[in-house]
């Protein structure tokens, strides 16, 4: 038995790297030879990458979702049974001469300009270096026939390169590449910038220099059969496995931290059901992993009397009723809020970069649940309405999220959001603060509880029964400070529990 | 060298019409399976897709603005397929191409491909005297900066294409306001209908697209039903 490389091939000249999306087969599975055993993704294209022997995927080295330099091991395939054992090497070898001409797979083109480490840490042998370097030198020639100059410039470097390049006002040309066929990486550009040509000179051999060690990546017997055609690349040295994360520029990383998620997965167990994750599901679950990473929460809390609230429903239901209207709890929640919302504006606004955006509407997200899933529709310019149109607007966005019928428009633009665990008798909730926002209000359940009040003539201390409810605030504590945060409770407490007649 | 290969070649069209999205993708991996094994030549689909939003492999989705039950309620499908790329939308009046090609011996290039598909959205636009532009930073065809085509591939193994480019002819193009295209926010869509001024078909633009694709890959030959009757209306 023997085990054969699968390194993330060449997929074009200008590929320096490419993301694997999807494992087609999982460690164990039997693979014919030339069968698609995972797809890669570079920027607008999708491949299906063969394999490169027949035999059992041994071990998937590089999980879905990772982005690695070209040549680097993807994978091994341990090729089955004992007529394999002598077969690799030949069987390596019409690969490589079929896909010259007729319809056999992909492996040859992988393997001819694949650098893989075990063959760097040989040194190159002439004859094999020859073959190596003609092949790759063809297909630029051919390339440089049609590439316009911008082109060229564009096949140099990878868009990240190029974008830290652009806004460096760096011109990639003038950078020494140490990447594939010469290409620039992201250490080099990053290197030019930061200690100017002179250190991206020197960062050149560096990588060369650490090359030595790689002797003990010759792990198994089996590159000897890869050896012949994914021979002695000559100059890029092959970086470790997961270049990405630590070359990567700052900035680049930042922007993933921001927006890329992945899940980490567990074992499956007797009895256990697996399922995929529908796509409410899966946006819910990037969202609130990106949202907690972003905002550091703080959460306050605060309780509410809703005597207040309670009376001014029962007397005006009647004549609310006469007009169609359902006042809800709710309503007079966001109505409040749309009311005082205004007077705390790092509230109603989010840290965007180095800038506050203080928002010039207030624009209340109201959580609506589906079961399953949840979606927030949308009340634009709720500081506009009085309590009753502000509790029509609540019963028809919940309505229509219900029956699917909400325009984009409605589920966007959100200042602040409100969110309501009590409805399911929940005391109280801590919500996630929705991304690009900077706070949200969950109210808890409204019950009746005994506490002691006093009367405002007497002063005297009484027991009494009201009906009460903890209202929490979640909020970015980048932008929002703890008193901001016990202000704007309390002045929404005060709102609630001396509810305007004339709302 | 390169050319003879492909001087030799005939490039088949096909014109299935207005295709679901789901049946599109199996007619694709029904040609490109037939494709791999030399049963068929160099196959263009040019076709119209109801309303859809499909996501690509590199999608976000938060580039897709309604949820599945509200895309469900305006009639439009949503879709994960296998293509390179972001989310886009598909609609009537939008000429999609779906180029199921060998690029063996001597295309075995991802970007040059992309390249080349670019290389012929811009031949058929300049047949319509439009003067469209690549943007260095994204792939797709753009007037200004406005993007009228947009560009998703796979290649399977054995370098067989599938998926292709989609260009707005005469699309109705506040369907993109449901998607943040290709990931791309801040950037319009334009048709050629609006670059014009006036309605162009997908129909009208096919020919245009046939003729741009055989001069960009150099076919000898094309099979082309739709050459003589290319006038009438779809």
């Amino acid at each position: 038995m023997s085990r054969i490389e699968v390194p993330m091939p060449q997929m074009g000249e200008s590929i320096a790297e490419g993301t694997v999306s999807k494992w087609l087969k999982a460690p164990g599975d039997a693979v014919e030879r030339d069968e698609a055993i995972l797809e890669i993704s570079t920027d607008k294209v999708d491949a299906e990458i063969p394999s490169p022997s027949a035999g059992v995927l041994a071990e998937i080295v590089v999980p879905e979702g990772e982005t690695v330099e070209v040549g680097t091991i993807v994978a091994y395939i341990e090729e089955g049974g004992s007529p394999s054992l002598a077969a690799p090497p030949p069987a390596e070898a019409e690969s490589e001469s079929s896909s010259d001409g007729a319809s056999a797979g992909e492996p040859a083109v992988a393997s001819p300009s694949m650098p893989t480490s075990p063959p760097r840490a040989e040194p190159a042998e002439p004859p094999v270096a020859a073959t190596a370097t003609a092949r790759p030198a063809d297909e630029s020639d051919e390339v440089a026939c049609t590439a316009t100059s911008e082109e060229r410039l564009r096949t140099r470097s990878t868009p990240v390169v190029r974008r830290i390049a652009q806004e460096a006002g760096v011109d990639i040309s003038a950078v020494a590449g140490t990447g594939h066929q010469g290409r620039v990486t992201k250490q080099d550009i990053l290197g030019f910038i930061e200690g100017g040509a002179a250190a991206a000179q020197a960062a050149a051999p560096e990588p060369a220099g650490a090359a030595p060690t790689p002797a003990p990546a010759t792990r198994t017997p089996a590159p000897a059969a890869v050896v012949p055609t994914a021979p002695a690349p000559s100059p890029p040295p092959t970086p470790p496995r997961r270049p990405t994360a630590p070359s990567a520029a700052p900035g680049d990383l930042w922007k993933r931290f921001h927006t890329e998620v992945e899940h980490p997965t567990y074992p499956v167990r007797d009895g256990d059901r697996v399922e995929t994750m529908d796509k409410m599901r899966r946006l819910t679950a990037e969202h609130m992993v990106l949202a907690k990473r972003i905002s550091p929460h703080v959460h306050s809390i605060i309780e509410i009397d809703f005597s207040a609230v309670d009376r001014i429903r029962r007397e005006k239901k009647a004549r609310w009723a006469e007009r169609g209207a359902r006042v809800s709890y709710t309503a007079f929640v966001a109505w409040a809020c749309s009311r005082i919302l205004r007077d705390f504006p790092m509230v109603n606004g989010t840290l965007s970069g180095n800038n506050i955006v203080y928002r010039g509407a207030v624009n209340l997200g109201m959580a609506v649940d589906l079961n399953p899933g949840l979606i927030v529709p949308v009340i634009h310019d709720a500081d506009d309405l009085s309590l009753v149109g502000t509790a029509r607007r609540i019963v028809d966005l919940a309505t229509r999220a219900k029956s699917r019928q909400l325009s984009p428009s409605e589920i966007q633009g959100a200042t602040f959001t409100i969110t309501n665990p009590g409805v399911l008798g929940t005391m109280v909730g801590m919500p996630v603060i929705p991304k690009g926002t900077s706070a949200i209000l969950g109210t808890g359940s409204i019950d009746k509880r005994v506490v002691v009040v006093s009367d405002p003539a007497t002063g005297q201390d009484t027991v009494a029964v009201r009906k009460r409810s903890y209202f929490s605030l979640g909020y970015d504590h980048r932008l929002v400070d703890g008193a901001d945060s016990a202000r704007f409770l309390s002045q929404l407490k005060e709102l609630l529990e001396e509810f305007p007649e004339d709302a | 060298m390169a050319g003879a290969v492909w001087a030799d070649r005939t490039l088949a069209v096909r014109y299935p019409g207005r295709v679901e999205y789901a049946d599109a993708l199996a007619m694709q991996a029904e040609l490109v399976e037939r494709r791999r094994r030399g049963d068929v030549p160099d196959t263009l689909l040019l076709l119209e897709h109801p309303h859809v939003i499909t996501l690509g492999s590199s999608a976000h989705r938060d580039h897709v603005l309604l949820s599945e039950p509200e895309l469900a309620a305006r009639g439009i499908g949503l879709f994960e397929t296998g293509r390179g790329g972001d989310v886009t939308y598909h609609g009537p009046g939008q000429l999609v191409a779906y180029p199921i090609l060998d690029l063996k011996p001597d295309r075995k290039d991802l970007h040059l491909y992309l390249r080349s598909l670019e290389d012929v959205l811009l031949g058929t636009l300049s047949a319509f005297a439009i003067t469209g532009r690549r943007d260095d930073s994204a792939t797709g065809v753009w007037v200004d900066d406005a993007k009228v085509a947009a560009i998703g591939i796979r290649v399977s193994s054995g370098w067989i294409t599938s998926h292709g480019f989609a260009l707005n002819t005469d699309t109705d193009l506040s369907f993109f306001d449901t998607i943040v295209p290709c990931g791309l926010s801040g950037r319009p869509v334009t048709s050629v209908s609006r670059l014009l001024g006036r309605t162009v078909t997908p129909r009208e633009t096919a020919p245009a697209v046939v003729q741009a694709l055989r001069e960009v890959f150099g076919y000898g030959s094309v099979d082309d039903p739709g050459a003589a009757n290319s006038k009438q209306s779809r």
